[in-house]
């Protein structure tokens, strides 16, 4: 029999992605163990934990618990601003750039990279230097005489979106710089010839046939944007809690809880599945149309 | 009564290259008019100057006595088949074909109706929901025939439509666009590069060279007539002979060729001294006994309707005859000693 080429792609899909999704799932059905880890005994605590609010000492009639739904809403408000931000400067630059002639487009793109040859925590470290209280960015708008004293900004919402934003640009700007390099622009000729105006052109040829582009990179960024947790971490406060905090929380230490991290693991993944179930339905629909 | 189009002292300037010096033309209504040249003799900047996707540099376009030279494209009542056809990948052929009538603001029925007959014109009814990646070339060519015609443009301007299509579909083509234009009563302005194209669909052509008009004319006049060595050559094939003319007065003009021939030529454009003479291989005969000129076989080259006879002449000048293939035909045989005459009129004097 002939050696399975494929073997080895599956073999890494297999151990890198199916195996550890795989035991999160079995994990979030476990009992937790006091200082960290867990105890091999099948138990839904963990999810009972998340939807279900049974009072202070667990005697009360059982309702829905909003703690968690409310940190899932805030991460999920989140990652939309950050997403709709992104999109709002990233279409633009990719537009700039894939419009530049064929040589200097290189240039841009590796200067478009560059920061991301840096460490994320170490980018993000430094945002929180630049906008902290007395830090460059609050100095020279003193200086400016802009305003008398410092922007509160850091440990505030404010403060996460740019961490959030800056941190995920670049994942907006290349799908999107690739499908209008790709764009033919006597499509724009052929509309314009039929009488459209440079509005129309963009919302009705460009705007659908980039579409692709633009889903691709809201998708990269959003998904990343929802579990972040270095941005709201050190950037935000206490009152800008996310998913990826709290997941990250429950593996720390001998504080957390394995089974209760692994299950909102599990519900923050079904969430994004189900999301982007519903968007490639949504694409499978249009093109049979 | 005003011209469709009057192109005057158009120039299109990139940086320091002039891609147009100054081009001048007028095309009537109802005109089926080409613009026929080598790549890169300015015609393709020429339409889209008219369509307005180039800016001009100097000059004057009107339509209809109106001056479009500095409105937008989409201002402009022209439209444009283009060369690749720029179908929009994300519509079905009908609303690539409604397209332009949207724009206009008609509503969805009238659309539905004007896209349905314009589709029903190129037989193509059965194709309406389709995407263009789904079509043939043919099929796609027209598709973008239907939506440039669908608003009912003054004038339509086709870039090389035919260029993307095999032999046989574009000599298919060729006809039906022709028809297309007198059943439509539409001014069309064509440009190519193929010349078989040009002389069987033009009522007029404008033969152009590095950025110039060169001529100017019905096919006829630029094939049988050409004012200088460009168009002889570029249009059919032809001999090229640098020849001196040594007397030129009233119809006639005396021209010595370098073997020493005499031959007399139409006077048009002649000067004494150094020019170049035009004749057309298909307008050199066998002469029985003596003739014209004299000339030794070299080569005859079997092309079914027509023999290709190279010929010698005296003196070393080369010469191509074009023999109609015919059962009354003696094929002269490589090596053989032979009299040619020239029909009348078959020698062109050209301005350079």
């Amino acid at each position: 029999m002939a050696f399975p080429l494929l073997l080895p792609t599956w073999a890494m899909i297999g151990i890198f992605l199916l195996l550890p999704v795989i035991l999160m799932a079995i994990y979030s059905f476990l009992t937790k163990e006091f200082r960290g880890g867990v105890v091999w005994e099948f138990s839904l605590a963990a999810y009972d934990q998340f939807f279900v609010n049974r009072g202070l000492f667990g005697d009360e009639p059982a309702t829905l618990e909003w703690t968690y739904i409310g940190i899932f809403w805030r991460s999920i408000w989140q990652a939309i601003v950050a997403t709709t931000i992104c999109l709002l400067i990233g279409f633009p630059t990719a537009w700039f750039i894939a419009t530049r002639a064929p040589t200097t487009r290189g240039v841009w793109l590796f200067l478009i990279t560059i920061p991301y040859w840096v460490n994320l925590l170490i980018r993000t470290v430094s945002l929180k230097f630049l906008i902290r209280d007395n830090g460059p960015l609050n100095e020279f708008l003193m200086g400016l005489g802009v305003i008398d004293s410092p922007l509160p900004l850091v440990n505030t919402n404010l403060a996460v979106q740019l961490g959030l934003f800056y941190s995920y640009l670049p994942f907006m700007v290349l799908p999107i710089y690739a499908a209008v390099e790709r764009y033919d622009f006597a499509y724009s000729e052929a509309a314009a010839d039929l009488y459209a105006s440079r509005w129309v052109i963009m919302r009705e040829i460009i705007m659908p046939i980039v579409k692709p582009g633009i889903i691709a990179g809201c998708i990269l960024v959003f998904v990343p944007s929802l579990g972040a947790f270095l941005a709201p971490d050190l950037l935000g406060g206490a009152k800008t809690f996310m998913i990826g905090s709290l997941i990250e929380e429950q593996f720390r230490g001998s504080l957390g809880n394995w089974p209760f991290g692994a299950a909102v693991s599990m519900i923050l993944m079904s969430l994004v599945l189900m999301a982007l179930l519903f968007y490639a339905r949504s694409m499978a629909r249009e093109g049979t149309r | 009564m005003d011209q469709a189009i009057d192109i005057e002292g158009a120039v299109k300037r990139y940086g320091t290259v002039t891609a147009l010096h100054g081009v001048s033309l007028s095309i009537a209504d109802n005109e089926f008019f080409t613009l026929l040249g080598p790549s890169g003799c300015g015609k393709t900047t020429l339409l889209r100057m008219i369509a307005g996707f180039e800016d001009i540099t100097a000059g004057e376009i009107r339509l209809f006595g109106q001056n479009i030279a500095r409105l937008e494209p989409n201002q402009r009542p022209v439209n444009t088949v283009f060369q690749q056809y720029a179908l929009f990948p994300h519509m079905t052929v009908i609303e690539n074909v409604g397209f332009g009538l949207k724009m206009k603001g008609f509503d969805a029925t009238q659309r539905k109706a004007r896209a349905g007959q314009m589709l029903e014109m190129v037989h193509l009814s059965d194709y309406a929901d389709r995407r263009p990646s789904q079509l043939s070339g043919g099929q796609q060519q027209r598709v973008a025939l239907a939506r440039a015609l669908a608003p009912e443009p003054k004038v339509l301007l086709l870039d090389e439509p035919l260029s993307a299509l095999d032999l046989k579909l574009r000599q298919a083509m060729r006809v039906e666009l022709k028809q297309l234009q007198e059943d439509t009563g539409i001014t069309f302005i064509f440009v190519t590069h193929d010349q078989e194209e040009a002389l069987t669909m033009s009522d007029r052509i404008a033969v152009m060279s590095s950025g110039r008009v060169q001529q100017i004319g019905t096919a006829r006049d630029i094939y049988e007539t050409p004012v200088n060595r460009f168009v002889a050559d570029f249009i059919g094939e032809t001999n090229l002979l640098e020849v001196t003319v040594s007397k030129a007065d009233g119809d006639t003009a005396e021209v010595i060729l370098p073997g020493g021939h005499h031959l007399i030529c139409p006077a048009a454009g002649a000067r004494l001294g150094q020019q170049h003479l035009s004749i057309r291989p298909e307008r050199l005969r066998l002469a029985h006994g003596a003739g014209q000129l004299s000339a030794t076989v070299q080569r005859v080259v079997y092309l079914g309707t027509d023999l290709h006879v190279m010929l010698v002449l005296e003196g070393g000048t080369q010469l191509v005859a074009r023999l109609q293939n015919s059962r009354q035909l003696s094929a002269p045989e490589a090596g053989a000693h032979v009299f040619l005459d020239l029909d009348d009129g078959a020698a062109r004097l050209l301005a350079d």
